[in-house]
Parts: C-alpha cells; sequence; structure tokens
C-alpha cells in the first residue's frame, strides 16, 4: 500500500492504494464517491467514466498509482457551485435522458467532454462519441437530445416527439 | 486481479531497466492489458508504467516521416497528426471511444498486435519504421503473427516513424459488439507503389495484399481490383463472421478505401 | 394546453437529481462497518460430477474467513418455480431441486458450487481461485441443443429427468382436433421455423446483494438488487433458508434497471445471509459482469415452428405452433410462465382468428436458467406471428398494410374472447394502424428508397401490430392456471400531520419513475402540490407487502391499489370533515383540496382535516379513528391489453450485409397517460432493445457449453450510434375498461412489437433489391447473416 494523492473536484486528496488499485475503486472505496460506477470488466460500458486532467477516461481501466498529482474530476463534482444543476444535468432532467440512473454518471461526464471538444455536435458526432457509453435504458433517444439541448442547439423536430 | 509492484520511471533508460527485472511488464496505456489482468491472465510482478516519460510522448514532423512517441495516446495522434497525415489521424480517431483513446497509446497498440486492432494496418501499410530503445525495425519485419511481434526481451518501442503517402485512407468494419475491426484495411499510396494492409481478418494477424498492392499500384481506383478474390484459407472465423465474409470484408473495404483515399 | 402538474403531465422526474449529482445509492454503494466479502467459486464446465472440494488451502489464505460449499446448503431448500404447468397429459411438469450452490453435480458455466468469505475482495478473489484449483469436477457431456437434449435420453442435466423435458403443454389441448382441422381446410398454408435469439437483459447496474445479520435479535436484512423485495423476502425466509418472515426485511434501494433479470430470487442472496449469520458480520458480493453473463436469468431462447392457414386473399384461418423453449439448467422463479400462459395466449394477436393451437415443450439444458426479460413471451408470441403474416404477404403478393387492416378486431367486437383464452376488453387497433401510415410517411416511402438505391442500399419497410396482455394479474385466474402466488398490489397513503404524505407502494421502481409518476396522481386526486407526495418503495420493513415491478403491472395494478387507498383516505377526511364542519357524512364533498358542505361555503382544507386527524382533541372516538392512512390491495379484473402498430425502415449494405435503422415510427395505445414524458421514454427504451434483439444481441453456447458471448466484447449491445431517433405516439387512446386509472402498461411495449418490424424491414430490403430468395433471417440479423443470406 502507498499514499496516492490527486486533486478530486477540486480538493487535495489522499488515500491508500495497491498497485492493483484502479481509479475507480480509489473513488468509490477510499474517497466514498460512489457516483462512479462499475457496469463492466472489459472498458466497454462507460459507467465509470471520470475526467483526468480535463479528459475523459475509464476509471475502471487505470491505475490510481498511475494518476500522483492528476487532476480528477468526478460526477460529483459536476454542480454548479451552489448545488444547482450544470447545464448539461439540467438538460439530461428535462429531456429525461436517464431512467435507473446507473449509466448516467458515464453518460454525464463523456457528455461534457464532447462539449468541451466540440461546442456544436451534429447529432450523428453525439451518437459517435457516446459510443464507448452503453445505456439499457433510454434507446439513447433522449440522452442524444439531452446533449443536443445542452449545447444550445435545436433539438431536431423528429426527436422533439 | 493479481497484486504488483507498481513503477513509473521518467526516462527510457530508467524504464528499460526497471522492465530488466524478473516478471517485470510494460503497461503503457493498459486499455487491453488492464481487462486482461482482470481476467487474472496476466500477472506481472511489477508494472512499469511508460505514461510519465517525456521522450516518449508527442506526433512531429522529422527525419523520414511523422514521428509519433510510443505512448502518445491516440486522441493525440487523431489531434496533431491530422494536417500530416489525415488518413492516420482518422484511424487514431475511430480506436475504440474517445475514454479509450485518451489512454490507449500507438506504442501499447503495435507491441501487443491485437489481430483486431487498428494501427498494425496503419504501421503496415505506411511501411513505417518501429523504433525501439535497441534498433529500427521495418514495418514489414515487425508483424510477426497474431500477438507476435520482432521485440525481443526488455526491448521496449519508444517511437514510430511513418513516411507520408500522397493518398491514404483507412475503413473499418467494427465487431459489433467490441467495436474493435472485424476488418480493417489500410491503402496507401506512396510515389513508388501502393501498400494494402489488413487487420482483423487473418489468422496471422495483420497482413499486406499484395495482388491489391500490384493491381493498385498500376491503376488506383476501386475498380482494379474488382477482379480479383481473396482467399478465404486463414482467415479467421467467429461468431461475428466466417473466413469467407472477412475475405468479402477485404475486398470490399479496400476498394472503398481506395474511394476514400486523399 | 399540456397540464404542467398533476395526472397527464409531464413532470420531470424528481429522482433525478440524486442520480445526475452521484448521490444515488445501489447496492453496491453501501458501506457497512466490518463488512466481508463474498466471491463466488463457479464451474467452468457445463455439466459435471463434483468429485472432490477441498477446502483446506483455500480456507487458510490470507484473510479468509468461511468458505461454504453445497454441502453447507443440503438441508436447506430449493428456490422454487413460481408457476405450475401441467403438460398435454395431465402430468405436472418436472421440478428439480435448485440448491443456493450446485451440489453433486455441476449444470452450467457459472453454476456456482462455493463461495469464499474474505476481509477484503482481493483476498476472496485469491482463495476463490485457489479453491477451483482444488475442486476436482467429472466432465459430462454437455446438453446444450433442445432437439438433441429432447431426443437423448441417456444423457440428463438432472438425473431424474430421463428426456430433459420439463413438460409438454398444449393450449388449448381441447380445441387441437379443430384446429388441425381448420388448417387442412385452409386453401393456403405458410409455415415458418424460426429462433427467438436467447438474450442477456445486462441491466448496467450488475446483480450485487449485502447480507447482515444481529444475534442479538435475530433479525435478518438483505439488501439487494431486486425488482420485488417482498417476492425475495417470502422466497428466502419460506422456501430457501426457513427464517421467518418477520426476522428478514429485504431492502432493494436504488437499481440499476432490471428487465426481468432483478425479478428473480438468486442463490448469492441466501448465501449472504448464510454467511452473515456464520460471520456475525455483514457480507457483501458483487457480480462483475461476466458473472452476470454466467448467472443472471436470461431471457427467450425459442425454437419455434409456426403454421398459418388462410384464404388466399389473406384471412387468417388458423395458426399452429410448436416451440421448444429453453429453460436452462435450473428453474427459475417464473422460468415455466413465461413460455406457456405469457406466450400461448398471445398468440391470436389483435386479430380476429377463429382457431389457434400453441404446443410448447421447455428443455432442460446445460445452460444458464432462463426467464422472464423485457416482454417476456409475448415478444416470442409477437415475433412468429408477424413474421408468419409478413411471409404471407409475400407469398400471397398482398399488401401487409391491407392484410392487417382485413384481420384486425374491430373496436366494436370489444370485449373480445380469444381462442387462446384471453377476454381482450378493449382498443382501436385500425386506429394506431393509421396513426403508424401517417406519422411513418408511408406514402414517400418509394421516393426515400430510390434516394437509397442512388447511394447503393436497399432500403426496405417493416410493420408489425402487436398486443400484449400486461398488468398481471387477477389471480383468480393465474391461481386457476397454475400460479402459486397472487398478483395483486398494495400501498399505504400515510398523511401526516402536517398534510404532506408519504405513499409505500409494493411496486418497485428501477428506473420507470415511480416517485414522480405516482406522486403525480396523489396530488392530483387530493389537489395538493406534487411535491408534498413521496414515495416510498423497495423495504419490505416499510410496506404492507406486493408483488413488485414487472409486466408493465406497476401502474395498473399498484397505482390502482394507491388510487383505491387514496379514496379511503377521502371517504375518511369526509367522516372527519363532517365531524369537524358539524354537517352529514353524505353531505361532504371532496374537490380541489378542500372538503365542502354541499349547499353552503362552510368547508375545510385537506390540511386542516389532516391536521385534526392527528390532533383529536374532540372526536367522538366511539364513531372516528384518530390518524388518516390507509392501505390497500387491488386485485385485478383482468389483464391489461396495450396494442400498437410500428414501422421500421432499414438501410441495407449489400456489400457487408450491414443493416441501418433509419427510421422508426410507434404508434401505441396505453390507454390513459399518466406522464406523457415518462411513458414516451419507457418506448423509446423497448424499441432500443428491440433492435438490440433484432440486429446485434446474441448469446452463443458452444457444443461444450461454453459461453462465448460472455462479455460486452462479443456481446453485442446496441449503442448510441446503432439506433436512430424515434417518432413515437400515444394518442389512440381507448382507456383500460377495469381499472381506476384507465391504464394499461407501456414498459414492455417497444421490446413486444419492435423485433418483428425490424426483421420485416430487412426481409423488405432484400426483396425489393431482387434477392427474392430470401424467406428469412433468424435474429440477430447481424451483417455477416444478411450477407450470407444474400451470397447463399
Amino acid at each position: 500500500m502507498t499514499k496516492v494523492t490527486m486533486t478530486v473536484n477540486g480538493k487535495a486528496v489522499s488515500a491508500e492504494a495497491e498497485g492493483r488499485t484502479l481509479l475507480v475503486n480509489y473513488l468509490r472505496e477510499g474517497l466514498g464517491l460512489t457516483g462512479t460506477h462499475v457496469g463492466c470488466d472489459t472498458s466497454q460500458c462507460g459507467a465509470c467514466v471520470v475526467h483526468v486532467n480535463g479528459k475523459a477516461v475509464k476509471s475502471c481501466t487505470v491505475f490510481a498509482a498511475d494518476l500522483e498529482g492528476a487532476e480528477v474530476r468526478t460526477i460529483e463534482g459536476m454542480a454548479n457551485a451552489d448545488g444547482s444543476l450544470s447545464v448539461i444535468q439540467q438538460a439530461f432532467q428535462d429531456h429525461h435522458g436517464l431512467q435507473c440512473g446507473f449509466c448516467t454518471p458515464g453518460m454525464v461526464m463523456s457528455s461534457a467532454a464532447l462539449l468541451a471538444e466540440n461546442p456544436k455536435p451534429s447529432e450523428a458526432e453525439v451518437r459517435h462519441y457516446l459510443e464507448g457509453n452503453i445505456c439499457r435504458c433510454t434507446g439513447y433517444h433522449n440522452i442524444i437530445k439531452a446533449v443536443l439541448a445542452a449545447s444550445g442547439q435545436d433539438v431536431p423536430a423528429v426527436a422533439a416527439e | 486481479m493479481h497484486n504488483f509492484d507498481f513503477t513509473k520511471p521518467s526516462t527510457i533508460a530508467e524504464a528499460v531497466k526497471a522492465l530488466s527485472a524478473e516478471g517485470a511488464q510494460a503497461l503503457s496505456g493498459g486499455q487491453t492489458l488492464i481487462p486482461t489482468m482482470k481476467q487474472r491472465l496476466a500477472a506481472p510482478v511489477t508494472l512499469v508504467s511508460l505514461t510519465g516519460i517525456a521522450e516518449m510522448q508527442g506526433v512531429c514532423m522529422g527525419e523520414g516521416g511523422l514521428h509519433i512517441g510510443a505512448a502518445t495516446p491516440h486522441a493525440v495522434v487523431a489531434r496533431d497528426a491530422a494536417a500530416h497525415y489525415p488518413a492516420l489521424a482518422a484511424l487514431a480517431g475511430g480506436i475504440g471511444d474517445p475514454a479509450v483513446r485518451n489512454r490507449g497509446t500507438i506504442g501499447g497498440s503495435i507491441a501487443n498486435n491485437d489481430p483486431a486492432a487498428c494501427y498494425p494496418s496503419a504501421v503496415l501499410g505506411s511501411g513505417a519504421t518501429v523504433v525501439t530503445n535497441r534498433r529500427k525495425i521495418a514495418a514489414d519485419d515487425y508483424f510477426q503473427g497474431m500477438f507476435t511481434t520482432a521485440l525481443e526481451e526488455g526491448e521496449i518501442v519508444t517511437s514510430v516513424v511513418f513516411p507520408i503517402p500522397e493518398k491514404a485512407a483507412y475503413v473499418k468494419f467494427n465487431q459489433p459488439a467490441s467495436r474493435f475491426a472485424l476488418t480493417g484495411v489500410f491503402v496507401a499510396k506512396f510515389k513508388d507503389g501502393v501498400r494494402v494492409a489488413v487487420t482483423g481478418a487473418s489468422n496471422d494477424g495483420v497482413f499486406r495484399w499484395a495482388e491489391a498492392e500490384a493491381a493498385l499500384s498500376a491503376d488506383f481506383s476501386a475498380k482494379a481490383i474488382a477482379g480479383l478474390t481473396v482467399d478465404a484459407d486463414g482467415m479467421i472465423s467467429d461468431l461475428h463472421g466466417t473466413a469467407a465474409y472477412r475475405a468479402n470484408l477485404v475486398k470490399v473495404l479496400t476498394g472503398r478505401a481506395v474511394t476514400a483515399a486523399r | 394546453m399540456p397540464k404542467d402538474t398533476g395526472i397527464g403531465a409531464s413532470s420531470k422526474r424528481r429522482e433525478d437529481v440524486r442520480f445526475l449529482t452521484g448521490k444515488g445509492l445501489y447496492t453496491d454503494d453501501v458501506s457497512l462497518h466490518a463488512q466481508a466479502h463474498a466471491v463466488m467459486v463457479r464451474s467452468t464446465v457445463a455439466h459435471g460430477r463434483i468429485v472432490r472440494i477441498d477446502t483446506s488451502a483455500a480456507a487458510a489464505m490470507p484473510g479468509v474467513l468461511a468458505v461454504f460449499t453445497g454441502e453447507d446448503f443440503a438441508a436447506v431448500g430449493g428456490n422454487p418455480a413460481g408457476w405450475l404447468i401441467n403438460s398435454r397429459d395431465g402430468t405436472p411438469m418436472r421440478e428439480p431441486k435448485r440448491p443456493v450452490l450446485a451440489h453433486g453435480k455441476v449444470r452450467h458455466v457459472g453454476d456456482a458450487y462455493a463461495a469464499v468469505i474474505a476481509e477484503t475482495y482481493q483476498q476472496a478473489k485469491d482463495a476463490a481461485e485457489q479453491l477451483a484449483a482444488d475442486t476436482e469436477i467429472e466432465e459430462l457431456p454437455a446438453i446444450v441443443d433442445m432437439k438433441a437434449a429432447v431426443a437423448d435420453a441417456g444423457n440428463r442435466v438432472h438425473d431424474e429427468i430421463p428426456d430433459n423435458l420439463c413438460f409438454d403443454w398444449g393450449w388449448i389441448e381441447d380445441n387441437r382436433a379443430a384446429v388441425d382441422a381448420a388448417m387442412k381446410a385452409a386453401p393456403h398454408v405458410v409455415t415458418l421455423e424460426l429462433v427467438n435469439n436467447r438474450l442477456v437483459p445486462n441491466a448496467m447496474e450488475p446483480r450485487a446483494s449485502i447480507g447482515e445479520y444481529n444475534p442479538g435479535t435475530g433479525d435478518y436484512k438483505l439488501t439487494t438488487t431486486s425488482q420485488n423485495p417482498h417476492l425475495t423476502r417470502l422466497l428466502v425466509a419460506a422456501f430457501v433458508m426457513g427464517i421467518p418472515e418477520n426476522k428478514l426485511t429485504v431492502v432493494a434501494p436504488d437499481v440499476g434497471g432490471g428487465f426481468g433479470s432483478k425479478i428473480y430470487h438468486y442463490g448469492e442472496e441466501a448465501l449472504v445471509l448464510a454467511a452473515a449469520k456464520k460471520l456475525g458480520r455483514p457480507v457483501r458480493w458483487t457480480a462483475e459482469r461476466t458473472e452476470s453473463f454466467l448467472s443472471d436469468a436470461h431471457g427467450r431462447d425459442h425454437v419455434t415452428k409456426i403454421e398459418l392457414g388462410c384464404t388466399k386473399e389473406g384471412e387468417i384461418l388458423a395458426i399452429r405452433t410448436e416451440t421448444l423453449a429453453n429453460v436452462g439448467a435450473y428453474l427459475s422463479n417464473f422460468s415455466t410462465a413465461t413460455p406457456t400462459f405469457l406466450h400461448g395466449t398471445l398468440m391470436a394477436g389483435p386479430y380476429k382468428v377463429p382457431h389457434v393451437y400453441v404446443n410448447v415443450k421447455a428443455v432442460f439444458t446445460n445452460t444458464a436458467p432462463v426467464d422472464a426479460y423485457r416482454g417476456a413471451g409475448r415478444p416470442e408470441a409477437t415475433y412468429s406471428l408477424e413474421r408468419v403474416i409478413d411471409k404471407m404477404c409475400r407469398e400471397l403478393n398482398l399488401d401487409p398494410f391491407e392484410v392487417r387492416r382485413k384481420n384486425l378486431l374491430t373496436p366494436d367486437q370489444f370485449p373480445y374472447t380469444t381462442p387462446v383464452g384471453l377476454v381482450y376488453d378493449t382498443g382501436n387497433y385500425q386506429a394506431t394502424l393509421d396513426k403508424a401510415i401517417e406519422l411513418g410517411n408511408v406514402a414517400g416511402f418509394e421516393k426515400r428508397a430510390a434516394e437509397s438505391k442512388a447511394r447503393g442500399k436497399l432500403r426496405g419497410m417493416g410493420l408489425s401490430t402487436w398486443i400484449e396482455a400486461c398488468g398481471i394479474a387477477p389471480s383468480h385466474l393465474v391461481g386457476v392456471l397454475g400460479s402459486r402466488v397472487g398478483l395483486y398490489d398494495a400501498a399505504t397513503v400515510r398523511v401526516n400531520a402536517t398534510g404532506n404524505i408519504s405513499v409505500m407502494t409494493g411496486a418497485h421502481s428501477h428506473g420507470q419513475g415511480h416517485e414522480t409518476v405516482f406522486a403525480q396522481i396523489v396530488a392530483e386526486r387530493l389537489g395538493i402540490p406534487e411535491s408534498s407526495v413521496e414515495i416510498v418503495h423497495g423495504d419490505t420493513s416499510k410496506i404492507p407487502f406486493g408483488m413488485g415491478s414487472y409486466g408493465s403491472r406497476s401502474l395498473a395494478v399498484c397505482g390502482s391499489a394507491m388510487n383505491k387507498a387514496v379514496d379511503k383516505i377521502i371517504a375518511k377526511g369526509k367522516k372527519i370533515a363532517a365531524h369537524m364542519l358539524e354537517a352529514a357524512e353524505e353531505d361532504i364533498s371532496f374537490a380541489d383540496g378542500k372538503f365542502s358542505v354541499a349547499g353552503t361555503d362552510k368547508a375545510k382544507t385537506f390540511g386542516e382535516i389532516a391536521f385534526s386527524a392527528y390532533v383529536p382533541h374532540n372526536y367522538p372516538l366511539e364513531t372516528l379513528e384518530p390518524g388518516l392512512e390507509e392501505t390497500a390491495f387491488y386485485d385485478p379484473g383482468n389483464f391489461t391489453y396495450p396494442a400498437g402498430a410500428y414501422i421500421c425502415e432499414v438501410e441495407v449494405d449489400p456489400d457487408t450485409g450491414k443493416v441501418d435503422v433509419v427510421a422508426f415510427t410507434a404508434a401505441d395505445d396505453f390507454g390513459n397517460v399518466m406522464n406523457p414524458m415518462i411513458v414516451e421514454g419507457q418506448v423509446h427504451g423497448g424499441v432500443g432493445q428491440g433492435i438490440g434483439q433484432a440486429l446485434c444481441e446474441n448469446t452463443s453456447y458452444d457444443e461444450n457449453g461454453q459461453l462465448l458471448t460472455g462479455s460486452f466484447m462479443d456481446y453485442a449491445m446496441p449503442r448510441a450510434d446503432d439506433v436512430p431517433f424515434y417518432t413515437v405516439d400515444h394518442s389512440c387512446s381507448t382507456p383500460c375498461t377495469h381499472n381506476p386509472l384507465g391504464v394499461k402498461g407501456c414498459g414492455e411495449a417497444g421490446a413486444i412489437g419492435t423485433p418483428p418490424a425490424v426483421v420485416n424491414a430487412v426481409i423488405d430490403a432484400l426483396h425489393r433489391g431482387g434477392m427474392t430468395h430470401v424467406t428469412h433471417i433468424d435474429m440477430p440479423v447481424s451483417p455477416h447473416r444478411v450477407w450470407q443470406a444474400i451470397n447463399g
């Protein structure tokens, strides 16, 4: 066990980690940040996506020890400073972009990363960007709508059905 | 997974030294290795992270073409190679998904040489040079069958140098579950001829399709390969596609890559 | 003008805030002091005799606290089947014991035969690996293929069941001869053999369970990923562990999707409770995704031959099916109901068909148990029927829209008794068909097809008109049919002294939005703000009883119970108001949140009544009890019958065989709609899963019973870029006639109506491209299969 120190959601944190401790375990078990979820073992589902140094990363497929000194942001750090929902979070609620909520943290983190890179993505770009985040509930319809809405674009008429 | 010691050197020399220890294994982006370790199919004693080595990072033009540090993530290649080698950038930008591309690296990909990985086709299709801590290896000598390369014990890929073709394109047909290449074809047209490298299809890993190269070198158009057939012998057959299906894809995707090349 | 609150409003979901901020509480998020970790040891062979398990080395490993094997549970009960099916000859189905841990034999890859409990997860995992190495299993030939299973009397999944047959069911057996005669007399008979592909439900949250035991009180607590905690409590307490029900609390906190797979009780739940008791510490277990693939109940897996007798003009005269239904290695709780009463009873579809006969043989194999998955039996029936009708249209050169129209029941025919035992109460199937044709712009199809063709793609359009029976169920009916449980539901409406309300529901929400929708209904009925109503679910210590959420039943059954409890609250409120206002009870009316005396301006608000109920200073106690809390149980009078018309448009790449769904239209009749936003979301999700079944999802075992699709690397889940935006409509509403809200249920619709629409569209595309030799492709209609069909 060694101490691994990083900045998580703007706060300096430190927790014990073995070599094999994955970032997601560090967050969930070390720091009690259980908003980041584990949905698979093969780096496919994306429920565990967080931001590391501003980039979307699957926290189940990176070792905590490899991230000494990193800036990490999780779903717990996405709301506005006053605790209100951020634009993306609010769009997910407004457009019913979540049902069971399990994939949601990863979806929000991936969507935030997309909009940071590409503030006005097309429908196809949103769908392509989210291919590494699996949702079993929504058929993706309202997730895509939410991301387009969060980008300030008109949601296509068909999607408004 | 089994536990291990973790070390993160900051120079190639330190990394090489750390890797000389018994049971040491290199960790690059980890997007393949970590899932493998979770299944307990790999159990290194020491894991040597290559992600902290500055000299293995980055994309720049230099002698022989475009130099890409082995520990450069796919997302960085997708962004920084775009102006120099758009087909390569596009390939990098289509590997896995965005989160995977932020961690996975070119060096990790070609050291593993997964038969369904994208990068080997670009390296072989471009006639790139694989640079290691010991030597330079031509792509044609580097890939030696699925999950097998010319790398020796203790040898790590430090960079890859890509000659820039006149035109090139990569077309991938996704395996529907993993989104790896069920088959992917990289076509590159150089002054002195065309190279066609195929990934995902063969039991021997990435390979060059010689007949197509000859035909396309004479006439770089999709119709030039219309009369060719791909032998299904030796192609991978699994629940996502038979050997015959993959053989068909090789031809279809080659034609599409030729048409898409720019 | 759409409403912005109450019944019919698209109220935003209150549960979203916690999920969007990482504050949900799923089972694996619960962390308890002194908790220990369980890892299951699972068979790596499909079929084998356990020769020896040497636990000594594993037990001695660092951190290991306990090791369990099947021997430890040999004396306790098995996990029972919830529905008794009788075979055609009247004999009851075969019911092998399903133990907590496999004992004697292992029967599928992933069958847990031991468990290790350790201080940390990794220690338990290490010891489990050791235990597996110290176990000797004599491998037996795997029974994978259903046809081979019933043909081979020597090779048995369960030694006591010679032909691997659970039952041979005929529905309705007495009608068989008449159906045979009608089929023989039919001018044309269409035959189709098809596979309804086996699916893995893959809720994004893997199963997890935490057991606790208090030696001081003898109380057990199970926190688990369940769609119906009360049923789990009943099964664990009464059948498996022999714990008094009042000594066991089952909590299903936030649950990350279920789709059927979390209805059932699983052995891990009993294991963590037994381990917690033994160790005096909480014991937790969470499945890895691969474990979910290996041990969650799978869905579908039917092999069916369907025959349809008709006139040359496409009038359906008779339908006859023979199905082999895979139940896997053990009977999961509802595995016997799914291929029978949830399948055979739907085989008339929304059509007037005089003669229908269904035969289902349920077969044991060395594969994971198969049970209800979103739709459960009804997708299988709908797929068979809609595919064979499509084939009839091609064989007879008839228009699929007109053939449906000709055969659909008409509104004047309700109530309608089908030849397979259901009574459809209401519907307007022509209306949803017309709506789908309009919204799907069927008139513009040829133009779109031409555009596709110009891009080298083949465009096709497929239709399905579907019906389901849901809102299960009338207990008296299912009891006659073999159900061992009642299928009512319950709710308590507790009005607190300050006028806000807690509603305890037997339904469990794991994505459906009950916390929002149920509150809308109560708020509307009582004339109070939605925010004054809190919905409590998923905890047996707080809730009267309930049968959980599945089968699109939550609103139709539990919502009705809640509505009935609200009726009682209003009735009690009237009594209180009569007392307070010194009026006769029958003169009190309740509207807009006020109790008023008829013909006067005397009134009391709901809040005043509530307060008075808890501060009953001058109550006539002999006639008026203090307090304002009511419980109601509701047992429905009939199933509900949602129905709809789905149109799918695909483009096929003839060179690669890849199919893209480019447009999808769903016009549904769900009766009254409580929250349109949520209903549409349910349809989207069902359609997405339906497209997944049709195009990409497949569960493949090799001949040795090894699961080839044991992770997301090989099991293709639909992704965001596999699907289009869907056009959904629910405006054609015929309210359910027998429940107070007039609701029918919407959860399973998409998964039922979609697969045949997609496959019909693919076949249409190929026919339009001249490949008329392709009459059927089994799901998933993967690129490889389409290419083979084109080139075959």
